[in-house]
């Protein structure tokens, strides 16, 4: 009881500053409220948040379409010249539509095809870790809530943190190196110089930092699964493979295909932790398209942001899609729980 | 002083008409009762007033001052809601000095009046509670408390019992009524529970859909409602209502026809009533009595309720329901055939459209 | 222990041993050491100097080779633990070495030239914490202006965050106006833009503005977050309408109604959006990186990143660093772990 008034005299303290500021602000805004009336109070709350909105995310997806018909290296749209559909062109152009070493932006279609097998393959493997770990800790377990936070640390783990204790490890000196050579007597091998290694090293790294989240949903699916048909199913004599088959997982479906289209979103944007991993290398083995994207628009000596502005709006399509999937399970799940 | 005056308010949402011409006249210091059904509006209107919704044709004024465009804060009234509303982060003293606080009352005025209302309402020792430590009954003490410390020029209270147990609901209630005796300022009370209007209200607004259907003190709705709705929505258990014809008109007597051809006298004068009219008649309960002789209405019974210090019988007279409350213990049973007298009882007459048949 | 690994492996109903029991438990065991394993390691691996990083095969603890100044000779010499032909081990200091023989002084008698075949001398190595690559980075480098240039950019973007997103909430909650169904519309369809597909406009409004190369630039754009103005949004709907009327009918003005009643009861949903407003502003890199290009404004992610990617990279300095990066949001998933686990699953969002 003691402890408690202190501890809310403590932050009576604190917040009289803020509280004292609050009542200057009123004082205004009282006068607002009798001019415009509560209608316009309403537009006043929500002003701040739209007018942010607008200018940092709304605007600039209307100016990228403006901006995919300029060329030019300049950033300002004045000084950029039309050029039509031009950049769209040049992604476009290729003497053979397979292979994109020979389309004039070459790197562009490396990046499509890398991130394209990046997603299928990285989705793909991650959705089953996660769902074998989901599967697993929602047996009748002894410290669930400890497991569930051991799969779940990386997910809040910055990229560049997970790019940097990967690329440590993975070093010719790594504990990798050093686990095969205690093992095997394998010779200690550059892993992140060879080309195959290192597409294989990011979906492994982007696995282990995300597996967690997907982990997270479907067991929260799995624990929404109502105990007695399990009961019901035990009584019947079921199996538990068939149990599996025809109880779990088609009532965990909706759970699971709303979980692969957020994974399918975010693989598709992967860059950060590849980024400080490989820097899209060697090569470009491992040049993902969102990297494309930075490179054309900012980093290289010969950016060119309206080829750019080009890529991120045909990668902005693609997700539309995939969102518009997502939001079109979330409303046929809904649907279903009205039923 | 609180008088409130409306005149011909109407509200709708888009294109639902909840209000409809509402004229009423409140005087200072009276006890006013809105009730009918939920969904009738009298929440709504008690919500205009306030100036927590907006009317969108007519007036309304406070103490004759047209209040239409001041808002709820400016019309100096006090509310008690429904779910008492109280702001459950804040210690009882600090529900109740909100409202003091922001009309930048003086500190040491703050406190005279929390511990003024406080000592009223017995509700001291609480004071630095939060509201979840609460029960039902002192959170509505609270609620009420909060309105009183503001003194306004009215009370708007909406259906402040509805949601205690029935014990404690009728205790408070007479509380409620000792409070406004005590403070004696203006209070109007929204309810769809037609014991509480009775008990409480110097007079009742009857409403439905949106209408007013009859203001009057609680027994002039009682001896006197102005249609069938009214008739039967006042009093408890409801009154009976069965369908009659007009066989004869005499000076001050008019002569119906009931179902299974039974006669009844009523007396009434300058109505313009004609032989073969048809009318609904309307007894109440308790008006009824059991007759020996087989010259009044027979009836078989359907079931009969003894409840000690009256026995209620549900009867069927000729494929019409006819329920009385009569006194005392009876020794009837389910399916035996009863006399029914309602001689001397006041009988109230509704012509085609519901509306009483008055006397001039 | 006997017990405790009893009780931690009994199965429900007694059952004996069930293969899924075996996956299980590999599965969980392995899942600790590949998901605790690699921070650990980093974290271990920080503590050692750049000389003990380059040995191969490496060591767990950070180890240093023992080193002594011996009379007669000017720089220290390093100490082996020797076997001498009598099979006695005697600590001997290494002066030179010739093909497969060291020659070797006793430290106490250094007139003395020993010859020590290579394989029967260890070198003598103790446990010690390389604490100067954490202080040395801070001192010598940048690392406390980026370390505060992070702590900036997250208090301040947190902050407008709470405000503006509460603000935004409060109007789409408890207010009826025409184009409130369109203003939710456009902030949950913008769920849907991601940096990536914005980022060249972005950066030429940004430009325009003139908060290119600031922390503002970094923080602006991030502040109106629509997960935020959903989360305190369902939350606020659940405050009884009421409680505003009565506020109303107290005579308080709709910023007190705001600041008063509505934020102090939305505390819960608020807390959530806060910790997981800190998690990705200490995260965030793309944007930064576009924005900041000078040293001195560069926030953790970038410095660490940038350092990182230098040629000669000074490892040392970069596992500390990192490890430093690291903590806040270690210290967040020890103390809130619960609440965000929940918080996650309760609302799919992230």
């Amino acid at each position: 009881m003691t402890s408690t008034t202190t501890s809310s005299h403590l932050g009576a303290l604190l917040m009289a500053p803020v509280n004292a500021l609050m009542r200057v602000v009123d004082i205004p805004l009282r006068g607002l409220q009798k001019s415009t009336g509560i209608g316009g109070m309403a537009a006043f709350f929500l002003a701040p948040n739209m007018l942010i909105f607008g200018i940092f995310v709304l605007l600039p997806l209307f100016i990228n379409i403006v901006y995919s018909t300029t060329g030019g290296t300049a950033f300002f749209l004045s000084e950029r010249s039309f050029v039509g559909t031009e950049q769209y062109q040049r992604l476009f152009t290729c003497t053979n539509y397979l292979d994109p070493m020979s389309c004039q932006e070459d790197a562009f279609w490396t990046a499509v095809g890398n991130t394209f097998w990046f997603v299928v393959l990285q989705v793909a493997l991650m959705i089953l870790v996660s769902l074998v770990t989901a599967l697993i800790l929602n047996r009748d377990l002894i410290g669930r809530s400890f497991w569930r936070a051991v799969f779940f640390f990386p997910v809040l783990l910055s990229p560049v943190v997970v790019g940097l204790i990967w690329k440590w490890i993975l070093q010719r000196q790594g504990l990798l190196n050093f686990i095969l050579y205690e093992i095997g007597n394998v010779t200690p091998y550059t892993w992140l110089t060879d080309r195959n290694w290192t597409f294989i090293a990011t979906i492994g790294v982007s696995i282990w930092a995300h597996m967690g989240l997907y982990t997270l949903i479907l067991l929260a699916g799995l624990q929404a699964i109502p105990k007695d048909l399990y009961e019901a199913a035990e009584m019947d004599g079921t199996k538990p493979a068939r149990v599996f088959w025809r109880i779990t997982l088609p009532l965990l479906a909706p759970n699971l295909l709303v979980v692969v289209v957020l994974a399918l979103i975010k693989a598709v944007q992967i860059f950060d932790e590849v980024y400080v991993l490989t820097g899209g290398g060697p090569g470009t083995s491992t040049l993902y398209l969102t990297q494309y994207i930075y490179e054309t628009g900012f980093a290289s000596a010969l950016r060119n942001p309206g080829l750019a502005a080009a890529a991120s709006i045909l990668m902005g399509l693609v997700l539309v899609v995939l969102t518009l999937m997502q939001l079109g399970l979330g409303r046929k799940n809904e649907n279903k729980g009205k039923r | 002083m609180g008088e409130i005056k409306l005149t011909d308010v109407n509200k709708s949402y888009g294109s639902v008409h909840v209000l409809k011409d509402i004229n009423l006249h409140i005087k200072d210091g009276e006890f006013v009762v809105f009730v009918g059904p939920s969904g009738c509006g009298k929440s709504t209107l008690l919500r205009t007033i306030a100036g927590l919704e907006k009317i969108t044709a007519g007036e309304i004024q406070i103490d004759r001052k047209r209040v239409n465009e001041t808002s709820a804060a400016d019309r100096g009234l006090a509310m008690v809601f429904q779910s008492y509303a109280l702001y459950p982060h804040m210690s009882v003293r600090q529900n109740l000095a909100f409202g003091l606080e922001n009309s930048s009352m003086p500190k040491a005025e703050i406190t005279e009046r929390i511990g003024e209302a406080a000592r009223m309402l017995e509700i001291d020792q609480y004071l630095d509670r939060r509201p979840g430590q609460l029960s039902g009954g002192q959170r509505q003490r609270v609620a009420i408390g909060r309105a009183i410390v503001r003194r306004p020029t009215a009370f708007l209270l909406d259906e402040p019992l509805s949601n205690l147990d029935a014990e404690l609901r009728v205790s408070t209630r007479a509380e409620i009524a000792a409070l406004h005796t005590r403070i004696g300022s203006t209070m109007i009370y929204v309810t769809h529970d037609q014991v509480e209007a009775m008990t409480l209200a110097h007079r009742i607004v009857v409403m439905r859909a949106g209408k007013i259907e009859q203001v009057g003190t609680p027994l002039d709705l009682y001896n006197e409602p102005a249609n069938r709705f009214v008739a039967g929505f006042i009093g408890a258990p409801h009154m009976n209502f069965l369908k009659a014809e007009v066989a004869a008109v005499e000076l001050g007597t008019v002569t119906l026809t009931i179902g299974g051809g039974h006669k009844l006298l009523v007396p009434l004068s300058g109505h313009k009533l004609k032989v073969g009219d048809k009318v609904t008649v309307g007894i109440r309960p308790q008006h009824i009595t059991l007759a020996a002789d087989p010259g009044s209405l027979t009836v078989k019974t359907r079931l009969v309720e003894a409840l000690g210090s009256e026995t209620v019988i549900h009867a069927d007279l000729h494929g019409e329901k006819l329920l009385a409350v009569v006194q005392g213990q009876k020794q009837i049973g389910s399916g035996d055939e009863v006399h029914f007298s309602v001689a001397g009882a006041p009988l109230h007459l509704f012509d085609e459209n519901g509306l009483r048949v008055k006397s001039a | 222990m006997g017990a405790a690994a009893r009780f931690i492996l009994r199965r429900k109903g007694g059952k004996g041993w069930h293969w899924t029991d075996i996956v299980t438990w590999v599965w969980l065991i392995g899942g600790l050491i590949i998901m605790f394993g690699p921070a650990m390691w980093l974290a271990f691996s920080s503590f050692k100097t750049p000389a003990a990083l380059n040995e191969f095969p490496p060591s767990i603890l950070p180890y240093v080779t023992s080193q002594a100044t011996v009379q007669g000779y000017d720089k220290p010499l390093q100490l082996f633990e020797a076997k001498m032909p009598d099979g006695t081990t005697k600590v001997l200091a290494e002066v030179r070495r010739i093909g497969l023989v060291a020659q070797m002084v006793d430290p106490t008698t250094p007139g003395e030239i020993i010859k020590v075949n290579m394989n029967d001398r260890t070198p003598v190595r103790s446990v010690s914490f390389a604490t100067e690559n954490y202080t040395e980075p801070f001192t010598q480098f940048d690392f406390l202006r980026y370390l505060w240039n992070s702590v900036f950019v997250t208090v301040v973007a947190t902050l407008i965050t709470l405000i503006v997103n509460s603000m935004a909430a409060f109007a789409l909650s408890k207010y009826e106006f025409t184009g409130r169904n369109l203003a939710m519309f456009v902030i949950l369809a913008t769920l849907m833009v991601p940096l990536s597909v914005i980022m060249v406009p972005l950066y030429s409004i940004i430009s325009t503005l003139g908060m290119f190369n600031s922390l503002w630039g970094v923080i602006l754009p991030t502040v109106a977050t629509p997960t935020g103005v959903f989360i305190l949004r369902q939350y606020m709907l659940t405050i009884p309408d009421e409680l505003i009327d009565a506020a109303r009918m107290d005579k308080a003005s709709e910023w007190q109604i705001y600041w008063r009643i509505v934020l102090p009861l939305t505390a819960p949903a608020l807390a959530v959006l806060a910790i997981f407003s800190v998690v990705w502003r200490w995260n965030d890199f793309l944007w930064p990186l576009i924005v900041l290009s000078r040293r001195e404004l560069y926030t953790l992610q970038v410095g660490l990143s940038i350092y990182s990617g230098e040629l000669n990279v000074q490892w040392h300095f970069i596992l500390a660093m990192t490890v430093v990066t690291m903590i806040p949001v270690v210290l967040v998933f020890i103390f809130l772990q619960r609440f965000i686990t929940t918080g996650i699953a309760g609302t799919g969002l992230k």
